[in-house]
C-alpha cells in the first residue's frame, strides 16, 4: 500500500521573465515505511517538489497540474483549512536551515506546544509532556529544561534536532525532509542521520529525503529518484542506482563524487551548466550535456521506460546492465 | 542588567546637562522679559530694581550658574506671571496631558497594529492598498483640522460626544485624572483620537513593512508546515517580531505627543501643559519655558530608557545577562 502517489505533478513559477517550469511532470510512489531519496543539482526542482506536496510553494509559484494522492486522497483538491489540518499532523516537514526555521523571539515550548494544539484539543500540560518526550527522542539532554530556552541558545545541530522533534510531535505518516543536514558540519550531520534512521525504523514513518549528497542517500534511503530540470530521470532501488545507474546524468553525478575515482586523478564533472529553467531546450533537457546524445534526443523528450523491474528511466539511450561501465 | 542601566542613566545625565546649556542660552536670546513685566512708563530706577530682584543685572554666565545650582536642587525658578514655582505649575497641568497622550497612544496601537498587519498580509490585494491609501490621509491632514472635523461630526451633528473641555475627574493618589471616570473619558475620546490619527498611520506603515518582511521568513513557512493557523501566525509569530521597531517609534512619538500636544489641546480647550507653554511663550515667562523644556528632556530620557528595557522583553537576544545558555 502506498502512502503517497504523485502523478504528473507540475509546479510552475510565473515570473516576469516567463513561466519557469520548476517541476514538470513528476511521478513517484512512496510505500509504507519507505525512505525515498530525492537527489539532483541545485535548481533541479527537488525542493519545489517537496513544498508542492505540502502545498507551501511561495508565490509566484503554483501547483498547476497533477495529483498528489496521500492515502488515496488528492491533496491538490483539498480546501485550505483541510490542508492545514494535514500539515504537521499527517505530513510533516523539516527544513534546510535550522538557523532560520525556528522563530527567534518565541520560546521552544511555545513553538512545540502550538504544533500539538493546532491539531488536537489537549491540555497545555499534555502537549508539554509530549514535547518533552519528543525532545528526548531526538537526543536533547535535559529536555524539560531546554524547553524553556530560546532558539539562539541552541547550536545549529541542536536546533535541527528540535525541528525534527517538532515534525515527530503528531506522529505523522510522512515526513518531507528538505536537505536537513546540508547546513550542518559533517560530524553533526552523521549524528543526525543516524538518529533519523533509527527513528524512521522505529516509528515506521515514510520519508522523502531531499538532498544533493549521494553519500547521505546511500546510508539512508531505500529507493532513489534522480531529478534533472524539473523531471525525475531515474528511479530505482538505492543499491542499483548507486552501483549501476542507467541514466547518463546519474552516471555523471556519481562520477563527480570525490574519493570515488582514484587519487591524483582529475575529478570527473558533467560538462556544461544546469539549464536555464525559463528556456529549456527542445527534446531531452539533458541532451546538451550528455555524452550519449543523438539527434533524436534533441527533438523528442524521452518517455519513461522500465528496462528492469523497479528501475524507471527517462532516456532514449540508457546505459543498461550489459554494457560495462568503465 | 544593572551595569547596563547605570551606564544608561549616566549617559542621560550628560544629555540633561547639555540640554540645560542649550535651553538656557537659547531662551536668553529670545528677549528681555523685563519689557513685558514692567509697564512702559516705569522709571529707570524701577526697572533697575526689578532687574536686580530677578537677577537680570548679573552677567549671563553668573545667571547660568545660579540657574544650574537651583535646578540641581529641583528649583527651576518662579513664574514671573503666576508667582508660583514653575515646576509646581507644570506638575499641576501635567496629568491632563499625560492621560491624553496615554489614551492617544493606546488608540494608535489599537488602530495601527491590526490595520498594518492586515495590510502587510494582503499587500497585493485591494484591502492592503486601501489601507495604505487611507494612511496617507492620516499623515497629511493637519491636526487642528482633524480635531475640528471630529467635533463637527461627533459633537455637533451626531451629538454623541462632548466637544471641548475636561469632564469629571477622580483623585488617584492625589492626582486629578479623568481617564477613570465615565464622563471624563467621554471628553477625552475626541482629542485623543485627533492625537492618535497621525501616530496610527505611522504604526500602520511600520507594521505593514515589518509584516511583509516577516512573512517571507522561513519561520513563518515552518509554522505553516506545522499546521498553525494563519491568525496565530500573524498575531503571534509575526507580531512579536515586528514589535521592536514599533515600540521604538512609539516611544519617541509618545514623547512628542506629551511635549507638543499644543495644537490639539488648543482646539479642544484641554487644560494641559501645551496650553501652559503657549501662554508662557506669549508672556515671555522664562522660568516656565525653561522648566517646561527641561521636563520635556526628562520625559524623552525616561521614555528612551523604558523603550530599551522593553526591547529586552521583546527580543530575548538583546538580554544582556540572565537566562540559560
Amino acid at each position: 500500500m502506498s502512502v503517497l502517489e504523485v502523478r504528473n505533478l507540475q509546479t510552475h513559477f510565473f515570473t516576469d521573465a516567463g513561466v519557469v517550469k520548476a517541476v514538470d511532470g513528476v511521478d513517484f510512489t512512496l510505500d509504507e515505511g519507505e525512505v525515498l531519496g530525492l537527489v539532483g543539482e541545485s535548481g533541479s526542482g527537488k525542493s519545489v517538489t517537496g513544498f508542492s506536496i505540502l502545498r507551501l510553494v511561495d508565490a509566484p509559484g503554483r501547483v498547476v497540474g497533477g495529483q498528489i494522492l496521500f492515502r488515496g486522497q488528492d491533496l491538490a483538491q483539498l480546501s485550505e483549512p483541510e490542508m492545514r489540518r494535514m500539515r504537521g499532523n499527517r505530513i510533516a516537514m523539516i527544513f534546510q536551515d535550522p538557523m532560520m526555521t525556528l522563530n527567534p523571539v518565541l520560546r521552544i515550548d511555545t513553538q512545540m506546544i502550538e504544533a500539538v494544539r493546532a491539531h488536537e484539543r489537549v491540555s497545555a500540560k499534555a502537549a508539554r509532556d509530549r514535547a518533552i518526550s519528543a525532545l528526548a527522542k531526538v537526543g536533547i539532554p535535559s529536555p524539560a529544561e531546554r524547553l524553556e530556552a530560546y532558539p539562539h541558545q541552541f547550536s545549529g545541530g541542536m536546533r535541527q534536532r528540535v525541528a525534527i522533534a517538532i515534525s515527530l510531535l503528531n506522529g505523522p505518516d510522512l515526513i518531507v525532509a528538505d536537505e536537513p543536514t546540508t547546513a550542518l558540519d559533517v560530524t553533526i550531520q552523521s549524528q543526525i542521520l543516524a538518529e533519523v534512521q533509527g527513528l524512521a525504523k522505529e516509528t515506521g514513518t515514510s520519508m522523502i529525503w531531499i538532498t544533493h549528497d549521494l553519500a547521505v542517500v546511500a546510508g539512508l534511503a531505500d529507493r532513489v529518484a534522480v531529478m534533472y530540470a524539473g523531471r525525475i530521470v531515474e528511479t530505482g532501488a538505492t543499491d542499483q542506482v548507486l552501483t549501476q545507474p542507467g541514466h547518463p546524468y546519474s552516471i555523471g553525478l556519481l562520477g563527480s563524487i570525490p574519493g570515488h575515482g582514484h587519487r591524483g586523478q582529475r575529478l570527473a564533472q558533467i560538462p556544461g551548466m544546469a539549464p536555464n529553467m525559463a528556456r529549456l531546450p527542445e527534446g531531452c533537457a539533458f541532451a546538451p550535456r550528455c555524452f550519449r546524445a543523438q539527434d533524436q534526443c534533441r527533438q523528442n523528450a524521452p518517455q519513461i521506460t522500465e528496462p528492469a523491474p523497479g528501475q524507471h528511466l527517462r532516456c532514449h539511450f540508457p546505459v543498461l546492465e550489459r554494457e560495462a561501465l568503465s | 542588567m544593572l551595569v547596563y542601566l547605570l551606564r544608561r542613566i549616566a549617559q542621560s545625565i550628560f544629555v540633561a546637562l547639555a540640554m540645560m546649556v542649550i535651553v538656557f542660552f537659547g531662551i536668553y536670546m529670545i528677549g528681555n522679559p523685563i519689557d513685558i513685566l514692567i509697564s512702559p512708563d516705569a522709571t529707570p530706577r524701577e526697572i533697575e530694581e526689578t532687574m536686580a530682584r530677578f537677577g537680570f543685572d548679573q552677567p549671563i554666565y553668573i545667571q547660568f550658574f545660579t540657574f544650574v545650582g537651583n535646578a540641581l536642587q529641583g528649583d527651576l525658578g518662579r513664574s514671573f506671571v503666576h508667582g508660583e514655582s514653575a515646576v509646581t505649575l507644570i506638575l499641576h497641568y501635567m496629568p491632563a496631558t499625560l492621560e491624553l497622550a496615554a489614551l492617544g497612544l493606546i488608540f494608535s496601537v489599537l488602530i495601527g497594529v491590526p490595520l498594518g498587519v492586515y495590510a502587510g498580509y494582503k499587500a497585493d490585494k485591494w484591502q492592503g492598498r486601501a489601507i495604505m491609501t487611507g494612511s496617507i490621509f492620516g499623515f497629511s491632514l493637519p491636526n487642528f483640522w482633524v480635531g475640528m472635523l471630529l467635533i463637527l461630526i461627533f459633537a455637533v451633528e451626531l451629538r454623541w460626544l462632548p466637544s471641548t473641555g475636561r469632564g469629571d475627574t477622580v483623585d488617584v493618589f492625589g492626582i486629578r485624572l479623568s481617564i477613570f471616570s465615565e464622563n471624563g473619558l467621554q471628553y477625552m475620546i475626541l482629542p485623543a483620537l485627533t492625537l492618535a490619527l497621525y501616530k496610527a498611520s505611522l504604526v500602520t506603515r511600520l507594521a505593514r513593512a515589518g509584516t511583509q518582511e516577516a512573512l517571507v521568513q522561513d519561520y513563518v513557512k515552518f509554522a505553516r508546515a506545522k499546521g498553525v493557523s494563519e491568525t496565530r501566525i500573524l498575531f503571534v509569530h509575526v507580531l512579536k517580531n515586528i514589535m521592536i521597531p514599533i515600540v521604538t517609534v512609539l516611544g519617541l512619538e509618545l514623547g512628542s505627543m506629551i511635549a507638543f500636544a499644543v495644537v490639539t489641546e488648543t482646539v479642544f480647550a484641554w487644560p494641559g501643559m501645551g496650553k501652559l507653554l503657549i501662554d508662557s511663550i506669549l508672556t515671555l515667562d522664562r522660568p516656565v519655558i525653561v522648566a517646561y523644556l527641561m521636563m520635556t528632556v526628562l520625559i524623552f530620557i525616561v521614555i528612551n530608557l523604558v523603550v530599551d528595557i522593553f526591547y529586552t522583553l521583546l527580543d530575548p537576544r538583546v538580554r544582556v545577562t540572565g537566562g540559560t545558555s
